[in-house]
């Protein structure tokens, strides 16, 4: 068991400071094995002070990877087939 | 000269730079040893693992562990230093040179790029590999490397910010081109010296 690893609403803040929708309800599904689940469902790698990593709980893959410096932010979004959120807001 | 007389612990758990010419700007000693891992901790058995150089190169190299155990290793003592702004002082490690695994190795490749188990890259000047400057390294204050920390083994390039040495190293792909590996393409800094704070791009 890694215990470096928490569930995807651990990054409900850090994905929250980058998407307007609520990321951890959003839909994927996983450029490697096709998996299709909630973000919330994904496996989150917070490296401290690096950056976030979110893996498919299935394949491992690399769904979102995402670290911020200064006021940038740099994510790779290349690990999902597409990513599908609801507008609470409209 | 307080110094010559005290351990580095007995000063202090934490030093900030200040004076001291042993640690790049902006980085503090670490008594512990830090975990920063990107994904699941590898479990390659020994009888799987096996070290590959590749790419640019006429005839690829590889070594299966007993290989890999049989060549010409070295004990260094290093200073090493995290993004992340942790440093250790005097890590004592043993490894295989990179210059060992390079021996006869003709390539007009100006770069590499070090592959590990789990899908981590990451980039490095073939000058910065070379020269005793770099080690494949699997064993760490005496003891073989633990999975946490990159076992069996990982790279070993102390001069530059530790996400280079990296971690289930599994082989070093010559490239004639630099390829950005996984935190340089994520806004980490492409070389990533320490005494020029070269931690992110734009540094």
């Amino acid at each position: 068991m890694d215990e470096l690893r928490l569930d995807g609403n651990a990054a409900a803040g850090t994905l929250g400071e980058v998407f307007t929708f609520e990321a951890t309800t959003a839909q994927y599904a996983c450029e490697g094995c096709g998996r299709a689940d909630q973000i919330g469902a994904a496996m989150v790698y917070e490296v401290r002070g690096l950056g976030t990593i979110v893996r498919c709980p299935s394949c491992d893959n690399v769904l979102i990877r995402l670290a911020h410096d200064r006021g940038r932010y740099w994510m790779d979004l290349r690990g999902m087939k597409y990513l599908q959120a609801a507008n609470f807001a409209g | 000269m307080a110094e010559g007389f005290f351990s580095r612990g007995f000063l202090g758990r934490r030093r900030h730079t200040g004076g001291d010419d042993n640690l790049p700007p902006g980085q503090y000693v670490e008594d512990g040893f830090p975990v920063l891992s990107a994904g699941p901790t590898p479990r390659t058995p020994l009888e799987e693992w096996d070290f590959s150089i590749v790419g640019e190169i006429d005839e690829p190299k590889r070594w299966t562990w007993e290989e890999f155990r049989a060549l010409p290793s070295e004990e260094v003592t290093k200073d090493i230093h995290c993004v992340t702004k942790w440093s250790k002082l005097g890590t004592r490690w043993e490894g295989v040179s990179v210059d060992t695994l390079l021996d006869g190795v003709e390539t007009a490749a100006e770069y590499v790029t070090a592959f590990c188990d789990g899908g981590y890259t990451t980039n490095l000047p073939l000058e910065d590999v070379t020269g005793g400057q770099a080690w494949v390294a699997f064993a760490y204050e005496g003891e073989p490397l633990e999975p946490a920390h990159g076992g069996p083994a990982r790279l070993l390039v102390p001069h530059l910010y530790f996400w280079k040495s990296a971690k289930w190293v599994r082989g070093l792909r010559l490239t004639a081109y630099d390829v950005p590996g996984f935190w340089e393409s994520l806004g980490y800094h492409n070389y990533g010296d320490p005494w020029r704070e070269q931690r992110y791009w734009g540094d």
